[in-house]
């Protein structure tokens, strides 16, 4: 087995004959706070939704635990998803089911608990998301921040091994956004997942994660892979130290 | 790995102080878990100060162990007692740390009175009275509108009142054929088996004309329309709103009225007698499949139609048409202009458009014929 616990290798993803990004190749170890960084519009999102297996690849493979994910048939890919836990951008929340009943629904299908041991679990990962006690409210009836955060809750319903975030801190005011990356970080700290992230906000990537990749929209592949203070200090590409140090720039205005 | 039962053991050290101490793997596969009842109902007996939490000979563990911890932990905190933990494994400290953090929310219980007081005839009332109510200030926003559209002074741009038209016009044609064909067939056949017991079969031309142009074609292309145009109109529309656009188009100083509610309006006024036209085409030529299978010669269903053909009942058909038209675009813009601002409210107003269209059709058309009758036309 091989030390990563996420290989991508080679990853080319487009869309139909238009190319996002092409010749990515990085590793994700264990226990690690991954960000994948970029301006708009780069294929952030993309290559999220390409490691989620939402969207197949162009060329390249994509291993979890040195097993292919792009190889693996529907069945396997259920499998190795089951020990994720994924937070959507905009939350992801069933609308018509309650918190309680959102983060109820992977318990049902997948574990063997009574119905007092899914409350008792549904009432200890609210309180671990700081939701104690919101339960029996529907999505649209509690803030944007809380939503995150209650999505989070169902995302780490079955003690997942990968955490996958897109845009956690997209539409929260810098508090919200603050105590999100730190739940994060101690989520990551005790059940030792590994978190990767997408996200554009600086201090989440400098505040939280371990590693890092860049992904150019100009040059349409990744220019940039290592820990984002050094990266900020050192990197080789003067994009990546502008972006890192919030500078504007000529690229970035077309890139847009 | 063997993994050894999940249990737990109270001990009283002293007079005050209770240690819990947890043995075994806590996992879910477990096939038999302490439950949290077992130590409520050891602890009911004991008045602590304080609970202590030791994880000393505890194997592996889960979040089934910590679901129990934080109800430990709750109800220290109910009876008033310190609670602290021993030997933890320093996951689920912090883990504990962080459940523990944030103090439980409490939601105020709503008062429910019970349906049968909720179903009272008043409530009802005055609900239909303030949907009346919006419905009649939509329409009275349109007339305002459409005054300044005369006036020459109105927002509403010719470009969209063409792309409305393309929309509900061309577009609409394969699936108005479908059903037009085939309501005049279902006509011919229902006429065909009454008529051909006084061998009078031949009188089937008569009935499908007038049955087409009078009534069927027109309600048909209504009913289809009312799904197909006025449900696209709440969704457009009610996604605009959800999406912000509707605000930005006000703070143009736009009345939306003139700018997208209007255009809509009027392109299916104008298409509905066009579609109309072409749906009774159709359904007398579908009624002449079915005659032309029972034997009755084209040429002699043609002679006879034409016997049975009127200006005045192509012109029933036309005037209910515009009419139609105008009612399903007013279903469907009000449903959208006042749709809430999520997704699902969009879905929720193309229901509601579609449903509230096919109301309003039917009592337009019930009201149509009394008044036709009436002045025997």
């Amino acid at each position: 087995m091989s030390a990563a616990h996420i290989e991508v290798r080679d990853l080319c993803m487009a869309y139909g004959s238009r190319v996002i990004q092409r010749d990515l190749s990085f590793d994700i170890n264990r226990g690690d706070i991954f960000v994948i960084m970029g301006g708009s519009g780069c294929g952030k999102s993309t290559l999220l939704r390409h490691l989620l297996g939402l969207i197949e690849p162009t060329t390249g493979d994509i291993r979890y635990n040195g097993r292919s994910f792009v190889q693996a048939n529907e069945t396997e890919r259920d499998v190795m998803r089951r020990s994720w836990g994924i937070t959507y951008q905009s939350g992801g929340l069933f609308s018509a089911m309650t918190v309680g009943e959102n983060i109820a629904l992977p318990l049902q299908l997948y574990t063997r608990y009574s119905r007092n041991e899914q409350a008792d679990i549904i009432d200890y990962k609210l309180a671990l998301v700081g939701l104690a006690g919101y339960q029996d409210y529907y999505p649209s009836e509690i803030s944007g921040g809380m939503r995150k955060r209650a999505a989070l809750a169902r995302a780490i319903a079955l003690d997942p091994e990968i955490l996958f975030f897109d845009e956690p801190s997209a539409g929260l005011d810098p508090i919200s956004s603050s105590l999100l990356d730190e739940l994060i970080v101690q989520l990551q700290a005790s059940i030792g997942a590994t978190v990767v992230m997408v996200t554009h906000e600086l201090p989440s990537i400098f505040g939280i994660a371990t590693n890092a990749v860049y992904l150019d929209a100009a040059s349409k592949t990744m220019i940039a892979y290592g820990k984002p203070q050094e990266l900020r200090e050192h990197s080789d590409e003067p994009v990546v130290r502008q972006f890192l140090n919030r500078e504007p720039h000529e690229a970035s205005e077309e890139s847009a | 790995m063997s993994a050894s039962p999940p249990g737990f053991e109270l001990v009283t050290d002293n007079r005050d102080c209770v240690v819990l101490r947890l043995t075994g793997d806590w996992l879910q596969d477990a096939a038999q878990r302490p439950d949290f009842a077992d130590v409520e109902r050891e602890l009911h007996g004991l008045s602590m100060q304080a609970l202590v939490a030791d994880a000393g000979e505890l194997g592996e563990w889960d979040s089934i162990l910590a679901a129990f911890l934080l109800q430990v932990y709750q109800l220290c905190r109910d009876a008033g007692a310190d609670f602290s933990t021993r030997q933890m494994p320093d996951g689920l400290d912090r883990l504990l740390g962080l459940a523990m953090a944030v103090p439980r929310h409490r939601r105020e219980p709503e008062p429910r009175r019970p349906w049968y007081t909720r179903m009272s005839g008043r409530g009802l009332l005055r609900e239909l009275i303030d949907r009346g109510n919006i419905t009649l200030g939509f329409i009275g926003e349109i007339a305002l509108a459409f005054g300044n559209l005369l006036r020459g002074r109105s927002n509403t741009r010719f470009s969209d009142f063409r792309e409305c038209c393309y929309q509900a016009g061309p577009d609409a044609f394969a699936i108005i054929s479908l059903t037009s064909i085939l309501v005049g067939m279902i006509l011919a056949y229902l006429g065909a088996v009454q008529l051909l017991q006084f061998g009078a079969e031949i009188y089937v031309a008569d009935l499908v004309v007038i049955g087409t142009l009078r009534e069927m074609g027109v309600l048909m292309t209504a009913v289809v329309m009312a799904g197909r145009t006025g449900a696209a109109y709440a969704a457009q529309l009610g996604s605009m709103q959800a999406n912000d656009e509707i605000d930005a188009v006000v703070t143009m100083g736009i009345s939306p009225m003139e700018f997208l509610v209007l255009p809509r309006i009027l392109a299916l006024m104008v298409m509905m007698p066009l579609l109309t036209l072409y749906a009774n085409l159709l359904g007398i030529i579908g009624g002449g499949i079915v005659a032309g299978g029972m034997g009755i010669t084209p040429l002699m269903y043609i002679h006879e139609g034409q016997t049975a053909l009127t200006l005045t009942h192509l012109n029933v058909g036309l005037a209910k048409s515009v009419v139609f038209g105008l009612l399903i675009a007013v279903a469907g813009c009000r449903a959208g202009i006042n749709c809430g601002r999520s997704s699902s409210a969009v879905g929720q107003a193309a229901t509601e458009a579609v449903v509230t269209a096919i109301v309003y059709l039917i009592i337009a058309d019930a009201a149509f014929n009394i008044i036709f009758q009436q002045l025997e036309i």
